[in-house]
């Protein structure tokens, strides 16, 4: 992505206003394809590189607050530390890459993209995901991929309590131990197709020295998707 | 919303600086608690047989001089008050049962914020800035401390309001979230014979865990059984004599981060009050899990 032709750009956020930043990031794609822009001490601020809309390279040169890459599309957005809450809410398309942990609700609601968190991730991971990939080397919290749609889920570590609870076709891919599974969420036999759809995710997210073998599959068991009168306590 | 922050100093050289290295934590939570603010500092103990009495008058024109000399004059023992604006912390030796009747008695127009040996509490509506400034923070020395700023959800805002609360002796909380039985919480304590002074959610949370202690739980027996009782979003910070605890709700509603150095653990709402914290990148930073219970002791 990154053109040589194109000087780096660089924003020192103790001194320049975050909404300024953002006004840039969100400026014309001529100016920005193929542009690296680095962000320095965002120190935990709110809502940095939010609505990004062209394909540049942003790396966050520390810990970044809430929201952080938030609906991102077509960037690459590198956060060095860790993200708060709702890292990559409703991403559409590009790459957002934690490389500490994040809080809850990552990739909250997500379309596309994918969203690469490199340590733990909290509650509420993937929920509600409608077509993105999230790929976490840690832990998941509990009420992870809550109601998620479409999209895949990748989780190198354990899982907590009610995991896909009520999930509708997004794919679940585990490495470690699922504290508790949620309502209609079962496991799965991993088919030729989704072992590929595994492969290449962790090969993506910088994990190729796992093997895909090592993970258990979980999707949705489909008895939510009507109203079924047997299925009341469940709901 | 509200915000918390939590300071121990690990390195003795720093404990001088506690106050200087905390006021860009409190600070940093403005936009989580704009409207009133408040700090329990943990410093050095009063001789054996002192207690301290942390007073808050509402009022910075209060004689607090006529105070100390009508409690010398009807209870014939020396009392010391180091007033600071509206508060005061008075220091004696008699025991606090007869101070508090004495006080009620003959100044009820002052609040009781704390009785310990190490720890003062200041609380007071305001930004977190303007309250910090009005007691001097930045000066503070001492071992540990919790602060809070606030944004008020459920109950009006005044400096009774204000957290910390206290539930005995050199023993404050903070709390960021909201409690949805409080009520009935108060109502069953209250049975129990525990005094309520204000109807803030915090304050039943507070008075549960009291109940609990004077019951004969530990702190972590007492907060294993507040995950059952207390319904609502909770991160929960305390203070004791020589510790800083942490807990977060089931659902972890509510933030915390913590930053684990050498010198100093650092707690807080959010990573922006920790960010200025001296040598953080060589910190450990962390979220803590909701349902565990974290202590850090001096």
């Amino acid at each position: 992505m990154e053109n040589l032709n194109l000087k780096p750009v660089t924003f020192n956020l103790d001194v320049k206003p975050l909404r300024e930043v953002n006004q840039y990031l969100h400026g014309d794609a001529s100016e920005l394809n193929g542009r690296s822009i680095f962000i320095e001490n965002p120190n935990g601020a709110h809502n940095i590189a939010v609505g990004l809309n062209a394909q540049m390279d942003v790396t966050i040169k520390g810990h970044a607050g809430y929201y952080a890459a938030g609906m991102n599309q077509l960037a690459k957005i590198t956060i060095e530390g860790s993200a708060g809450s709702g890292v990559a809410e409703n991403m559409m398309s590009g790459v957002v890459h934690v490389k500490g942990f994040a809080s809850n609700a990552a990739a909250a609601t997500a379309n596309g993209g994918l969203l690469i968190i490199d340590g733990d991730a909290g509650l509420r991971t993937a929920i509600a995901i409608k077509g993105a990939d999230v790929v976490v080397g840690g832990s998941v919290g509990s009420f992870s991929a809550f109601m998620a749609q479409a999209g895949n889920f990748v989780i190198l570590g354990d899982a907590g309590e009610g995991l896909g609870d009520s999930i509708y076709e997004a794919k679940i891919f585990v490495r470690g131990k699922v504290k508790s599974l949620g309502a209609d969420c079962e496991k799965k036999t991993t088919s030729a197709e989704d072992r590929k759809i595994l492969a290449d995710l962790l090969i993506k997210s910088g994990h190729a020295d796992v093997s895909p073998d090592t993970f258990q599959q979980y999707g949705s068991a489909r008895t939510l998707y009507h109203f079924h009168v047997d299925n009341a306590g469940a709901y | 919303m509200c915000g918390i922050v939590g300071l121990l100093v690990r390195n003795p050289k720093m404990r001088d600086s506690i106050g200087e290295l905390m006021l860009p934590m409190l600070i940093g939570m403005t936009e989580r608690g704009p409207d009133s603010a408040g700090l329990a500092m943990f410093g050095a103990p009063v001789e054996a047989d002192q207690r301290k009495f942390s007073l808050y008058s509402g009022t910075a024109d209060f004689n607090w001089s006529k105070l100390g000399h009508d409690f010398e004059k009807h209870l014939s023992i020396q009392a010391k008050v180091e007033p600071k604006a509206n508060h005061a912390v008075l220091t004696t030796s008699l025991e606090p049962a007869t101070v508090k009747v004495w006080l009620k008695e003959h100044y009820p127009q002052l609040h009781l914020l704390s009785v310990g040996q190490l720890m003062d509490i200041y609380k007071d509506v305001g930004t977190p800035a303007q309250v910090a400034e009005r007691y001097d923070f930045k000066n503070f020395k001492g071992t540990h401390l919790v602060g809070h700023t606030r944004m008020a959800t459920e109950s009006a805002i005044t400096p009774a309001h204000a957290h910390p609360f206290t539930a005995g002796e050199d023993w404050c909380l903070v709390h960021n979230g909201s409690l949805s039985n409080a009520n009935s919480l108060r109502r069953k304590l209250e049975y129990q014979g525990i005094e309520f002074e204000t109807d803030n959610d915090t304050e039943a949370a507070c008075r549960y865990l009291q109940w609990r202690m004077r019951e004969g739980d530990d702190l972590e027996t007492a907060l294993h059984k507040g995950f059952e009782e207390l319904d609502g979003f909770y991160t929960l910070l305390m203070g004791t004599r020589n510790q800083l605890a942490l807990v977060r709700d089931p659902f972890g509603c509510k933030p915390a981060i913590v930053a684990e150095h050498d010198d100093y653990v650092a707690i807080a709402s959010e990573f922006r009050s920790l960010a200025h914290l001296p040598d953080i990148k060589n910190a450990k930073v962390f979220e803590p899990s909701p349902m565990e219970m974290y202590v850090w002791k001096i």
